[in-house]
C-alpha cells in the first residue's frame, strides 16, 4: 500500500505537466491578435511619437514649438474643446431621452430604433455633405426661410464672418451624426436594468423623476461611462464634418494635422498634433474613469 | 382598517384571458395566500392590487376606498418582489430606508424605523453593506425589512421564498410568520408551494387558469376541496380520486357501502385523502393492489391501484406491507369527499 505522501506526489507528477500545458495555451491563442495590434498600432504609434519629438534624426522639441507657434494652433485647440463641450452633453441627454422613450413603446420599438440608428451607417464625410446641402447659400434652410418670408436674400451661415452660425451648424451636424452610437450604448444599458427595480421604487413612492435619477441613472453608470468615453474621444477627433461645412474657416486639431501632413508635407508637426490629440483623449478617458466610478459591487 | 375587496376583476392580454372574473375579500389584518400552479394568474392579480398593472374590468377596494386609477404609492401598500428587487447601488440601510425617504420622513424617524425593521429581520450587522455582498436569504430579509419599515396597511408578497434553498425556505417561513403576526398587517402572499400556503395563511385562495376555485382556511381546503383540482393540488400525496358506480342511491366499493350524494348520477368520484384509511384484513374493506411500498420512517407510503385506478395511501410506520401485496382498506367515512365525474365539483357533504 503506498502511503498518503506517495499518492500526493504521484498526483502532483500527474498534474504538473498538464497544468503547464494549459498555461501557455491562452497566450498562444491571443498571440495573433497581439501581434496584429503591435504591428498596426504600436509600431505606428512609436513612429509618430518619434516623428513628433525628433528633428533630422535627433531628439528635439522643434516640431512642438512650430505647432504651438502656428497662427491656427490656439483657435484649433479652442474650437475642438468648445465643440466637444457643446456636443457631447447634448448627445448624452438626447440619447437618454430617446432611450427612455423608446423603452416605453411597445409595438414598433425595433423600427424606431432602426430609424434612429441610420446616421450610424453614414460616413462622417457624407454626413457633412448632407448638412452642407442644407446649410449652404443655395441650401434647403435658406430656401425654407425665404419661402416663409423670414429672409430677403440668400444668407451665408458657414463663413469666416459668421463664426457663431458656423459653430452651431457644425455642432448640429455632429449631434445628428454622433448621437446614434450613444443611444445604442444607452439603450443596451437600460435593457440591463430589470423592471422590478423601477416598480419597487414606484411602490415605495418614487415619482418618475426620482426613479430616473435615483434608480435608472446609477444603474446604467457602466453604459454611461462607455458612451461618454467613446463619444468624447471621437469628438476630439472631429474632422470630416468640419471640413465639409467650414473648411479651414473653423480650424480643429485633426484638421490641422491633416493640413500639415498633406499641404505642408511636414510630417513632424502633423505628428506633434497627433500626439497632442492622443494625450487629450487619454486625459479625458482618465477623467471619466475617475469621475464616474463603476463599482462592480454596486451593480445588479 | 385595511380590508381588501377584489370585485369581479378581469384581465386580458390580447385575446388571452389571464383572470376571468376573480372576486375575493380579505379582512383587516388577515394573511391570505394566493395558491396555484405557475401561470394561473397569481402575479397578475397581485400586480393589479398593487397598481402596477391595470385590470380590464372590475374594482379593487382597499379600506373601503376604490383604488382603481390610483398610482401604487397612494394605495398604502408595500411589496416584496419574487427576485427581491433590492437596489444594488444602495447600502442595506438605504434600501430599508427607501420608502421612508420617499415619504420625506426626518432622519430620526428613518433611523428608528430602519433599526426596528432590521432588528425584526436580523440584518442589523449588514446595514452598511451593499446587497451584492449578501446571500439570497439575506437579500430576502432586506426586501422584507424595506417593506415593513414603512408600516404599510397592506403587504403584498410574490413568491418571496421561491428562490431560496429548501432548508432556508423553511427557516424563513417560520420567521416570516412570527414577524408578520406581530405586525398585524393585512397580507396577500402569492405562492405555488402548498406547504408554504398551508403553514402561513389564515385563509387560502386556490387559483387555477385565472379563476379562484376555492377560498377557505388551510384545514378547510384540505379536508373539503371544492373541486377535483383543489384536492389534487393540495396535500402530499394529493387526494385520490376513484370513480365508483352508484345504484339505488348507494355506493358499493368492495365490502364498504356508502350513501351516495343525492345529486349523483350513475357514477360518482370518491375523493380520498391518503391518510384517511386503515388496514383491514381482506375480504373486509376495499381491495388495493400495492405496486410499491415505501417505508418513510414516519409513515409507510403505498402506491398502487383501487378498482384499477391509481392511488397513493399512507399507513402508520408500524404496518408491514410489501410491494406486490394485495391489502384491504377501511375508509374513514367522515373524511370522504364526493365529486361529480362531469364537472369535477364536489357535492355537499352527505350523512355517513
Ligand atoms: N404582460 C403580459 N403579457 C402577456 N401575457 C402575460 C403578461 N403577464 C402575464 N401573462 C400571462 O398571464 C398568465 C398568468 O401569468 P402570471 O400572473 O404571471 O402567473 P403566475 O404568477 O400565477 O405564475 C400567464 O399565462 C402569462 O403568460
Ligand atoms: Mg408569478
Amino acid at each position: 500500500m503506498p502511503g498518503p505522501h506517495a499518492i500526493l506526489n504521484y498526483t502532483r507528477r500527474l498534474r504538473g505537466p498538464m497544468t503547464n500545458n494549459r498555461t501557455w495555451i491562452p497566450y498562444l491563442l491571443i498571440l495573433p491578435s497581439v501581434a496584429f495590434l503591435a504591428l498596426l498600432f504600436v509600431v505606428p504609434l512609436v513612429q509618430t511619437i518619434w516623428l513628433a519629438f525628433s528633428d533630422n534624426g535627433l531628439p528635439s522639441l522643434a516640431n512642438m514649438r512650430t505647432m504651438a507657434g502656428d497662427l491656427n494652433f490656439l483657435p484649433s485647440v479652442r474650437n475642438t474643446f468648445l465643440l466637444t463641450i457643446a456636443v457631447v452633453p447634448v448627445q448624452v441627454v438626447i440619447a437618454l431621452v430617446m432611450g427612455t422613450l423608446v423603452a416605453k413603446v411597445g409595438a414598433g420599438r425595433e423600427t424606431i430604433l432602426w430609424i434612429w440608428t441610420i446616421p450610424l451607417g453614414i460616413s462622417d464625410l457624407a454626413a457633412g455633405m448632407v448638412w452642407l446641402s442644407i446649410l449652404q447659400n443655395t441650401g434647403y434652410l435658406n430656401s425654407l426661410l425665404f419661402s416663409l418670408g423670414l429672409i430677403e436674400r440668400q444668407t451665408s451661415w458657414l463663413t469666416y464672418q459668421t463664426p457663431v452660425a458656423l459653430f452651431i451648424g457644425i455642432a448640429v451636424a455632429e449631434i445628428w451624426r454622433g448621437t446614434a452610437i450613444v443611444m445604442v450604448i444607452i439603450v443596451a444599458g437600460l435593457n440591463q436594468v430589470p423592471k422590478e427595480f423601477k416598480e419597487a421604487a414606484e411602490i415605495f413612492g418614487a415619482g418618475p423623476w426620482t426613479r430616473f435619477f435615483r434608480i435608472t441613472l446609477p444603474l446604467i453608470r457602466p453604459a454611461l461611462q462607455s458612451a461618454l468615453i467613446l463619444r468624447t474621444v471621437l469628438a476630439f477627433e472631429v474632422f470630416a464634418v468640419v471640413y465639409a461645412l467650414g473648411g479651414r474657416n473653423f480650424p480643429v486639431l485633426v484638421g490641422e494635422a491633416y493640413t500639415w501632413q498633406n499641404q505642408n508635407q511636414n510630417y513632424g508637426v502633423a505628428g506633434a498634433y497627433a500626439v497632442l490629440i492622443m494625450v487629450i483623449s487619454l486625459a479625458a478617458t482618465v477623467v471619466y474613469l475617475k469621475a464616474i466610478k463603476v463599482d462592480p459591487e454596486r451593480l445588479p | 382598517m385595511a380590508n381588501i375587496v377584489i370585485d369581479r376583476i378581469r384581465k386580458s392580454f390580447g385575446s388571452f384571458e389571464a383572470l376571468k372574473e376573480v372576486s375575493l375579500t380579505i379582512n383587516d389584518g388577515e394573511f391570505v395566500s394566493l395558491l396555484g400552479p405557475s401561470g394561473c394568474g397569481k402575479t397578475t392579480l397581485l400586480r393589479i392590487i398593487a397598481g402596477l398593472e391595470t385590470a380590464t374590468s372590475g374594482d379593487v377596494r382597499i379600506g373601503d376606498r376604490s383604488v382603481i386609477g390610483l398610482p401604487p404609492k397612494d394605495r398604502g401598500l408595500a411589496m416584496v418582489f419574487q427576485n427581491y428587487a433590492v437596489f444594488p447601488h444602495m447600502t442595506v440601510y438605504e434600501n430599508v430606508a427607501f420608502g421612508l425617504r420617499m415619504q420625506k420622513a426626518d432622519d430620526a424617524r428613518v433611523k428608528a424605523q430602519v433599526e426596528k425593521a432590521a432588528g425584526l429581520l436580523h440584518i442589523e450587522q449588514y446595514l452598511d453593506r451593499y446587497p451584492n455582498k449578501l446571500s439570497g436569504g439575506q437579500r430576502q430579509r432586506v426586501a422584507v425589512a424595506r417593506a415593513l419599515a414603512v408600516e404599510p396597511k397592506v403587504l403584498l408578497m410574490d413568491e418571496p421564498l421561491s428562490n431560496l434553498d429548501a432548508l432556508l425556505r423553511l427557516e424563513m417561513r417560520t420567521e416570516l410568520k412570527t414577524v408578520l403576526q406581530s405586525a398585524g398587517t393585512t397580507t396577500i402572499y402569492v405562492t405555488h408551494d402548498q406547504t408554504e400556503a398551508m403553514g402561513l395563511s389564515d385563509r387560502i385562495a386556490v387559483m387555477h387558469n385565472g379563476v379562484v376555485e376555492q377560498v377557505g382556511t388551510p384545514v378547510d381546503v384540505y379536508n373539503h376541496p371544492a373541486t377535483r383540482f383543489v384536492g389534487g393540488f393540495i396535500g402530499n400525496p394529493p387526494m385520490n380520486f376513484i370513480k365508483v358506480p352508484v345504484s339505488n342511491g348507494q355506493v358499493v366499493a368492495g365490502a364498504e357501502q356508502f350513501v351516495a350524494p343525492k345529486e349523483a348520477g350513475g357514477e360518482v368520484v370518491l375523493g380520498l385523502r391518503g391518510e384517511a384509511v386503515e388496514l383491514a384484513p381482506l375480504p373486509q374493506g376495499l381491495e388495493m393492489k400495492v405496486r410499491v411500498a415505501e417505508p418513510m420512517g414516519s409513515h409507510l407510503l403505498l402506491t398502487g391501484s383501487i378498482h384499477d385506478q391509481p392511488v397513493r395511501v399512507i399507513l402508520p410506520a408500524s404496518e408491514t406491507v410489501r410491494s406486490g401485496d394485495t391489502i384491504g382498506l377501511k375508509l374513514d367515512r367522515n373524511r370522504i369527499t364526493w365529486l361529480s365525474p362531469e364537472s369535477g365539483k364536489s357535492y355537499p357533504a352527505v350523512a355517513a
